[in-house]
């Protein structure tokens, strides 16, 4: 019986001090009518040697790639203790620090986070984190409107180029509260700031700035910032956190900042693994903390004085607050922070920066492999570790070829955004070298059709 | 007694672990000024083995399964296997983009599709989606679906969705979050829904009725058909809330109990890590009805292999619910749990889980403490109220709760729920021995002895922890959310 410690003879004294025959009498207040003797459908129980070999079967029916995707999900290096430490038993099994005499190491570790998130975006206060990116962006929405100064407006602006699925599951969270999103005018690849004019600012709560944007731009954060804040909106920026390392981070936008600032964590420490677990972030105003959903934990002062952590500000909460909560969320991903918070230790801030910048330089030198071939173009620059380029045929059939060459060759922008033409997102990460990127331009050539000299 | 210094208390300018970077900062000379970091960000500056040491001394600071016994009631905290995160983390899993071709990923895929199968049998549903990220995401998803079905047939007024007033704090919140409004209705002092309080509530504006089943108060709804009948008849669908399936698998089926839809915390039942509060997984199961408006993506099976169904496949889907499908991770080791117990083992995990719950039940009751519902069969968990200690003594829940922790058992779950006052919700699991529950009897005797002799001395619990009782009003009013030592020096 995994798992399950019971002898015969601790099953018969326990039966015996219950005063039943067995076990299924302890389920006679089922009405008989609803109950079922078994699980037909379920297979039976493997050993877990039989469970080991069957998965790594599994694993190995996996295709790996050399991989220049991005597009909201990136590989980045992950230093071996980051997993090492994060599943030690104590992080692991341990639950939401309800208990906080109990839990110090979480909620020390998520204050640690808080601090570290918060400097990385430069704003006041961070939250311990929310589901994904696309989750904490719908979430960012909901509290500007909540939050907002045009009271009235349950609508907000957001840039055409933010991740197409984050939109799309925004738009599943935000439409039970009337939440609507407006696309900002754009041109070249990013907003159109000289185009805001045609927009009757007082209908709308914020403005949400990708940063940098989905396919790699670097919005006019500064001068969209100034605009939105002269009109009453409120600022959301939604940034890649390893471009902070190096990008203007959100506190510093324009003359006063962004007001609260989200994303996805995942380039923080956490494994690609098919879209998930990964973890959204997000980070406010002082001004604004009562409005952010989600745990949050503080610093305060036990009964003799020394320094502790503890779950603070719980008001907000639903289990608390109930039906007029911030939000419904409960569990978060606290093991995902907990994999970040080490992450971002080991880097430390030149770590990071240097990060960022090599992902920077090797997309540069891919951009500049690839269109060296002829009929690819760049589409637009300054660009951060993702570009956009223009290829002589569709994309899908090319990037299928490439797959079966075993590359991952990029994201085909053509059906979510049609005005980008035959558009490719590339990306090179700091894992990627001179060969791998060689490899992708010979790989290109070839299903280009072209001869080239290697 | 243990403390560990912040990590930017160790920090020192200039130190790195340096094999982690790039040796050398790469040109940015393209990129200009205006977009740029001006101060780096006030991350630490310590090496490997510091940062080694102090996340593995912090982890020592916490309650955790593998450490306590952790019988805290709704959660479900059970033995979480090793090999299921061992499994889950083979390279050949972790490498995976979300955005790779399927034909790339048909281990993953397999696993997901046989484990959607597998929760269709245990809940007894028709169509399942994995993508729900928690518990809370798979009630707005079920809730959402049902206010789509009400939508799809031109009822449009369907706003109300009742809860009982012993539910997660999640059910009224979700409630909220679908736009709809929640109506509270009482519980009677058996434990079972009040009917006639229902049969008031429901009509032509009522979307759903939240249920748990069994209830957070640790008792089976016996009454469970009657209330599917009356909500049925009055237009509305049922969503059952699974966060406590562990006392029913393989022993009833929410189908069969009369639900339309019902969403499972895998990181309860099928023992994925709760990691300190989280990642879990909230994963829907629906009946014919509702399957059209399942969340997407979903695992679709076709000659040639496993697919991820999208839009395309499923026009009726109430859509997408996180950037790409969840937290695939943990539904991996959701579905090693599955392989390992098969059909038994899982029924074996209810039947325990009761046996384990009924025991501790008993002997509390034996040793002279308040059962909240003495004449219902405990289920999985159960309900003490110390209201008359409390009242006899001054002695909380809360001080039971804190001198537990210095005597090595992580606290129930504590005023929750709401209508029992001084109540500790009790749920051991089936992966604790018998002589591990004896042990809490003892130790919850001896507090209540202490509470008699000396009140006192029980209100300076906890004294064996990293830190004494803390001070919640200062951290509320004196807010303190982020290190703010000494400013960095400008680059």
């Amino acid at each position: 019986m995994p798992f399950i410690p019971h002898t015969d003879d601790d099953l018969a004294a326990m039966l015996q001090t219950i005063g039943v025959a067995d076990i299924d009498t302890l389920f006679d207040e089922i009405p008989a009518a609803l109950r079922v003797s078994g699980l037909p459908g379920v297979p039976p129980g493997m050993s877990e040697a039989a469970v080991t070999r069957l998965m790594h079967g599994r694993a190995a029916r996996n295709t790996d790639s050399l991989c220049f995707l991005g597009a909201g999900a990136y590989e980045h290096h992950i230093p071996a203790a980051v997993w090492e430490l994060a599943t030690r038993g104590e992080f692991y099994s341990a639950y939401t620090p309800y208990q906080a005499e109990a839990s110090q190491g979480t909620l020390q570790l998520i204050y640690e986070y808080q601090s570290m998130l918060a400097g990385l975006v430069d704003l006041d206060v961070s939250n311990a984190s929310l589901y994904d990116g696309a989750t904490a962006f719908a979430e960012a929405c909901l509290m500007a409107v909540r939050a907002s100064r045009n009271r009235d407006s349950r609508r907000v602006l957001v840039a055409r180029y933010l991740h197409p699925l984050w939109r799309k599951a925004a738009e599943t969270l935000l439409t039970g509260q009337a939440v609507e999103l407006v696309e900002l005018p754009s041109a070249d690849g990013r907003t159109d700031a000289g185009a805001l004019a045609t927009l009757d600012a007082q209908d709308f709560a914020a403005v949400c700035l990708p940063w940098p944007n989905f396919l790699g731009g670097l919005e006019p954060v500064d001068e969209l910032t100034d605009w939105a804040h002269s009109h009453n909106l409120l600022v959301i920026a939604v940034c890649n956190p390893v471009a902070l390392g190096l990008l203007k981070p959100p506190g510093k936008w324009g003359a006063q900042g962004a007001d609260i600032a989200c994303g996805e964590g995942q380039p923080l420490g956490i494994p690609l693994a098919s879209g998930g677990p990964y973890f959204g972030f997000m980070a406010c105003r002082q001004a604004l903390v009562r409005q952010m959903p989600g745990r949050i934990v503080g610093q305060t002062l036990d009964i003799e004085g020394r320094r502790g952590f503890t779950l603070t500000l719980q008001a907000r909460e639903q289990h608390i607050r109930r039906s007029k909560a911030t939000s419904n969320i409960c569990t978060n991903q606290g093991l995902m922070v907990t994999a970040a918070t080490i992450h971002m230790s080991l880097l430390g801030s030149e770590g990071l920066r240097r990060v960022a910048a090599q992902c920077h330089a090797n997309t540069r030198s891919l951009v500049g492999a690839l269109t060296s071939l002829d009929g690819v173009a760049l589409y637009f620059a300054p660009y951060f570790h993702e570009a956009v380029l223009q290829l002589p045929r569709p994309v899908a059939p090319m990037l299928a070829e490439l797959a079966a060459a075993g590359i991952l060759g990029g994201y085909d922008l053509s059906a979510d955004f049609p005005e980008l033409g035959q558009g490719l997102l590339v990306c090179a990460t700091e894992l990627r070298t001179a060969e791998d990127i060689e490899a992708y331009r010979l790989a290109l050539a070839g299903a280009l059709g072209m001869a080239v000299a290697a | 007694m243990k403390r560990e210094e912040l990590i930017f208390e160790q920090s020192r300018p200039g130190r790195r672990a340096s094999t982690h970077a790039p040796a050398t900062l790469a040109a940015i000379d393209d990129l200009p000024a205006a977009v740029l970091r001006e101060t780096p960000p006030p991350l630490p500056e310590v090496s490997e083995l510091q940062v080694v040491r102090h996340f593995t001394r912090l982890s020592q600071l916490n309650f955790s399964i593998d450490t306590h016994f952790y019988p805290l009631g709704s959660c479900t905290m059970k033995y979480n296997p090793r090999v299921s995160n061992t499994l889950a983390m083979l390279p050949g899993f972790l490498a995976r983009h979300p955005l790779e071709p399927d034909n790339h990923a048909q281990g993953v895929l397999e696993s997901l599709y046989e484990l959607q199968e597998m929760l269709k049998a245990a809940t007894g549903m028709s169509g399942v989606s994995l993508t729900p990220m928690a518990g809370a995401q798979g009630e707005f998803a079920g809730i959402a679906m049902i206010r789509a079905w009400h939508l799809s047939r031109g009822d449009t007024q369907r706003t109300q969705v009742i809860v009982p007033d012993a539910a997660h704090g999640t059910n009224p919140a979700t409630a909220t979050m679908c736009g709809c409004e929640a109506i509270e209705i009482p519980t009677g002092p058996d434990g079972d829904v009040d009917l006639d309080a229902l049969r008031q509530v429901v009509g032509p504006k009522t979307a759903a009725i939240m249920l748990t089943n069994p209830s957070t108060l640790g008792v089976f709804e016996r009454r469970i058909s009657e209330i599917a009948e009356i909500v049925h008849a009055a237009g509305g669908l049922l969503y059952y809330d699974g966060a406590n399936l562990n006392a029913i698998l393989g022993r009833t089926l929410p189908a069969g109990m009369g639900f339309d839809v019902v969403h499972i915390n895998l990181h309860k039942t099928f023992s994925t890590p709760h990691g300190g509060g989280g990642p879990g997984a909230g994963i829907v199961a629906v009946n014919a009805r509702l399957e059209p408006f399942l969340p997407i993506p979903i695992v679709g099976k076709r000659e040639g292999g496993h697919v991820w169904l999208t839009e395309a496949d499923r026009p009726q889907t109430i859509g997408r619910l996180s950037g790409f499908m969840g937290n695939t991770g943990i539904l991996l080791r959701a579905y090693v749990y599955m392989r390992l117990l098969g059909a038994e083992g899982m029924r074996r995990v209810s039947g325990y889980a009761t046996l384990n719950a009924n025991y501790l039940c008993v002997r509390l009751a034996a040793a002279g403490f308040t059962i909240a519902y003495p004449r219902r069969r405990a289920s999985h968990e159960f309900i003490i109220s110390l209201k008359d200690i409390a009242r006899d003594t001054g002695a909380t829940a809360m001080d039971f709760a804190k001198a537990l922790l210095d005597r090595g058992f992580h606290a129930p779950t504590t005023y929750f729920p709401l209508l029992v006052p001084e109540c500790l919700l009790i749920e051991p699991t089936e992966t604790e021995t018998r002589q591990e529950l004896d042990a809490f009897v003892q130790a919850l005797s001896e507090i209540r002895d202490l509470a008699i002799r000396d009140v006192g001395e029980l209100k300076r619990a906890p004294q064996t922890t990293p830190v004494r009782r803390l001070d919640d009003v200062r951290a509320a009013r004196q807010l303190d959310l982020t290190w703010q030592g000494k400013p960095r020096t400008v680059n």
